[in-house]
This record gives structure tokens, C-alpha cells and sequence, in this order.
């Protein structure tokens, strides 16, 4: 059982680490997420982030993958008060690069 | 709603109560009232260390570094260049008042004569102007740079006063801390919501420090060896934001610095300390 685990574990935290999207997010000139987010299913994820909350448990909180999308495009129609950088709204990232960042982030 | 608050979620229901007339003094009380209700136990004087104030192990850290401080030379390399005559045979202890001692902490001033704030460097420019050498550059950690850490350490230990005497002098108090809580940049943030909203969180690797304690300190040496004036920080956290910097030295960042550093009245002064 606990072998299985952690043979599930390394595989999906190898199949994550292979998407580029990781690339993307983890790219301080670009999408920066890691100044801000824990990644604790990525063990490459290194940062001490606290600003935001540890994304974490993505796929059962956001079983609509749009939903997530719409979070990274501009978080403040959420919250309007928050933190997080518009990368849609404001160009940070492409639209593409935005698709690609979803998908990475909808495997943690 | 007063407008400057408008683009500052955050900070407007931290400071509800005092937009209706936020004097400079209800301003600071407000920040202090903020981070003393978020941070209980931490004295007001430790606000000085920045991020360092809020763990034992990162202070202990500190300590450690500044009992050898690794930018000795260049305080040292300040000190020479304070002691040395201009041309005409004068120096800048006898261009300041009282030697320049007990004064760094008074500025910036409002000056009502020339409409404008003047920072404790522009002061040292203009001693240097006034006889007769050529100014320095405000970004220039070899010559600003290293003689502002060794003149603002004869201020050491001097508590920050700060005033805001009349409508003149709260309009350029009013243009920096409009500054202070505007979101800018690509990234669409304000200083507030770092270093008021989110102080004592971690930013990557590092303790954001709270708004106030951290016009006292300056300049700090970042790694321990690199220079930073007040207004290269500034620089530089808005660089991190995508925003056009303001340069070193430019009317917004001495407004900026002056209603920064009056959030900071009552802290003892302490230049030149190591930061991450
Ligand atoms: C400057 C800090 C900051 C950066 C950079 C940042 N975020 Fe966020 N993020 C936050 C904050 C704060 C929240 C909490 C909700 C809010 O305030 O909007 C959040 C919330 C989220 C959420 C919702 C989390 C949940 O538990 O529902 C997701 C998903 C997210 N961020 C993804 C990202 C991605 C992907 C990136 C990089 C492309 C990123 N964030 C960059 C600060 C940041
Ligand atoms: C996205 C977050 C963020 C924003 C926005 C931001 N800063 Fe910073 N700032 C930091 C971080 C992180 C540091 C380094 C850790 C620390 O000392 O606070 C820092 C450091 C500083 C310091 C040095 C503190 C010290 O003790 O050495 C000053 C001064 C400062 N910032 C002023 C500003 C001003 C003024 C603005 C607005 C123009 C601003 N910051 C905007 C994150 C930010």
C-alpha cells in the first residue's frame, strides 16, 4: 500500500515536472508563482512562499478546469482587493502560456 | 469614499476609520495601531530589523553578521570622503549644523522657500554645491552611497522626527503617500500591499518588513556588501512590480520618503545594516 503511494506519487510529480507549463510558472520573468504559492506536491517546487495559499489538492477544488483558468486570468474579479497578478488581464502571460500554466497547476 | 483610496482594497478597511481626515499623525497611529494588533510582543523599537524583527532565528542571524559587519570599508571609504576638505578648504562638518551630528533624523524637511522636500542627501549635495564642487549623483553607490552611510551614522541612535507644519508642507506629504497606495506596474501592486496588507508574510524567500521601521535604517548592505540608499530600494521594489522606477533622487521619491519616513517618527535611528 504505501509502496504504491509513493509509486503514484513519483509518477505524477515526474509526469508534472514534464509539462511546460512548470516551466512557465516556475519562470521568475514570467509567471513567478512560486513568490507566492507552495507547491507540496511538486518537490522541485524550493520556496518559503506564505503570500498566498499552497496550491494544493487542485484538481478536487477546481474539478472545473475553466474555473481555474478564469482564477490565473485575473484573480481580482474574485477578490477584488487581491494580490495576485492579472496575468491574463494584464498581458503578463500569453493566452497559451496561461493554457499551459492551467493544466500544470490542475495536476497539484 | 476619499479618491486616494480608491484603488487600495486592502488598505481601505485597514484605514476605514481615518479616511475621513488622516492627518500625518492619524496616519501613523493607524499604521502603528495595524501592525501592533497583527504582530503582539514585538516592541516598536525592534521595527528597525525589518523582516529580521519577527523570528529569533533570522535575528540571531542578523546579529551574527552585524558583530563583523562584512561593509566596514565602505563606511570607512565614507568616512574619508567626509573628512576630506572640499577645494576651498572646508569640510561638511562645517557646513551642517552642529557638525552634522543628531541631524539625519529630521529630514526630509519641507522646505516653504523653494516649495519642495529636501532629503538629508540633497543637503550633502548642497554643501557640496555651496562650496563650490560638483554634485554627486544620487545613484552613485562610490561616492552618495558610501558618504551617506557614514554621515547618517552620526545620527545613530537619534529618535526619527519628522514634521508636517502647514498646507504646503501636507500637499508633498499627500503626493507620497498618494504614491505609497497606488497600485502601478504590470503586476498591479502598491507598496501597501506589501508592506502594510501582507508584512511579515514571506515573498519567496523573504519576510516582507512592515512600512514602518524602515526609514530609520538606511542605507542597508544587501548580501552584506551591496549598497542601497533609501531611494535604490525604492527603485528596486518598484522594478520587481514592472513599474517604471522613478529615479534615485526625483521629486516623487523624496515625497514618497517623506511621508515614509514620517510613519517612522519616535524610532531610533541606525544607518547602514545588513539585509538579506
Ligand atoms: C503576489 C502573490 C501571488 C502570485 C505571484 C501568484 N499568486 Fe495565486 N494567489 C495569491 C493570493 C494572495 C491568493 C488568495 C486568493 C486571493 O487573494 O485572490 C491566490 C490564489 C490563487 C489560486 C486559488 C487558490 C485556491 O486555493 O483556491 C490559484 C489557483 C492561484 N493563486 C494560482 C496562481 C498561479 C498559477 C500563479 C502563477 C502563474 C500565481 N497564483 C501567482 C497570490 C499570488
Ligand atoms: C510585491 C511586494 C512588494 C511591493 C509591491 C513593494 N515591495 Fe518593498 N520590498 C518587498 C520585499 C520582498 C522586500 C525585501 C524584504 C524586506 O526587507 O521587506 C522589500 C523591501 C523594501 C524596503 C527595504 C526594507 C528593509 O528593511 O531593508 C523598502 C524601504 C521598501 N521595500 C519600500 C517599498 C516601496 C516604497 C514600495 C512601493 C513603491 C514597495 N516597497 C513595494 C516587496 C515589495
Amino acid at each position: 500500500m504505501f509502496v504504491a503511494w509513493v509509486a503514484v506519487a513519483a509518477t505524477s510529480s515526474a509526469a508534472a515536472a514534464d509539462l511546460p507549463g512548470r516551466a512557465i510558472a516556475h519562470d521568475q520573468e514570467k509567471g513567478n508563482c512560486l513568490a507566492c504559492h507552495r507547491m507540496p506536491a511538486d518537490p522541485g517546487a524550493e520556496t518559503g512562499a506564505t503570500l498566498g495559499p499552497p496550491l494544493a489538492d487542485i484538481k478536487r477544488r477546481y474539478p472545473d478546469r475553466a474555473a481555474l483558468r478564469a482564477q490565473i486570468w485575473d484573480a481580482s474579479v474574485k477578490n477584488p482587493a487581491t494580490i495576485m497578478p492579472p496575468y491574463g488581464r494584464h498581458r503578463i502571460l500569453s493566452e497559451a502560456e496561461i493554457d499551459l500554466v492551467t493544466e500544470y497547476i490542475h495536476g497539484l | 469614499m476619499n479618491a486616494r483610496f480608491a484603488l487600495a482594497g486592502c488598505a481601505l478597511l485597514a484605514f476605514g476609520a481615518s479616511v475621513a481626515a488622516a492627518s500625518p499623525e492619524e496616519d501613523r497611529t493607524a499604521f502603528v495601531r495595524t501592525f501592533q494588533q497583527r504582530f503582539p510582543g514585538i516592541a516598536l523599537d525592534d521595527y528597525v530589523h525589518g523582516g529580521f524583527m519577527f523570528s529569533r532565528a533570522s535575528r540571531s542571524h542578523y546579529d551574527d553578521i552585524m558583530a563583523f559587519p562584512p561593509f566596514l570599508g565602505d563606511i570607512e571609504r565614507g568616512k574619508v570622503l567626509w573628512d576630506t576638505p572640499f577645494r576651498n578648504g572646508r569640510t561638511y562638518a562645517e557646513c551642517l549644523p552642529d557638525g552634522g551630528r543628531n541631524l539625519a533624523g529630521t529630514y526630509p524637511r519641507f522646505s516653504a522657500a523653494e516649495n519642495r522636500v529636501i532629503t538629508f542627501e540633497m543637503l550633502l549635495n548642497r554643501c557640496r554645491r555651496d562650496n563650490g564642487e560638483a554634485e554627486y549623483r544620487y545613484d552613485d553607490r562610490a561616492t552618495m552611497g558610501v558618504l551617506t552611510a557614514y554621515a547618517r551614522s552620526l545620527s545613530d541612535g537619534m529618535r526619527m522626527d519628522i514634521k508636517v507644519d502647514g498646507a504646503a508642507a501636507l500637499a508633498k506629504y499627500e503626493e507620497g503617500r498618494r504614491l505609497f497606495f497606488r497600485r502601478i506596474g504590470q503586476m498591479n501592486f502598491a507598496c501597501s500591499n506589501c508592506h502594510l496588507d501582507n508584512a511579515g508574510k514571506v515573498m519567496r524567500m523573504e519576510t516582507i518588513s512592515p512600512a514602518v521601521g524602515q526609514a530609520v535604517h538606511f542605507p542597508v548592505f544587501r548580501g552584506g556588501d551591496e549598497l542601497y540608499t533609501l531611494h535604490m530600494r525604492y527603485t528596486r521594489c518598484m522594478m520587481q512590480v514592472r513599474a517604471q522606477p522613478f529615479p534615485a533622487g526625483s521629486e516623487a521619491f523624496n515625497n514618497l520618503e517623506y511621508f515614509h519616513s514620517y510613519l517612522s517618527n519616535g524610532l531610533p535611528l541606525q544607518a547602514s545594516v545588513y539585509r538579506r
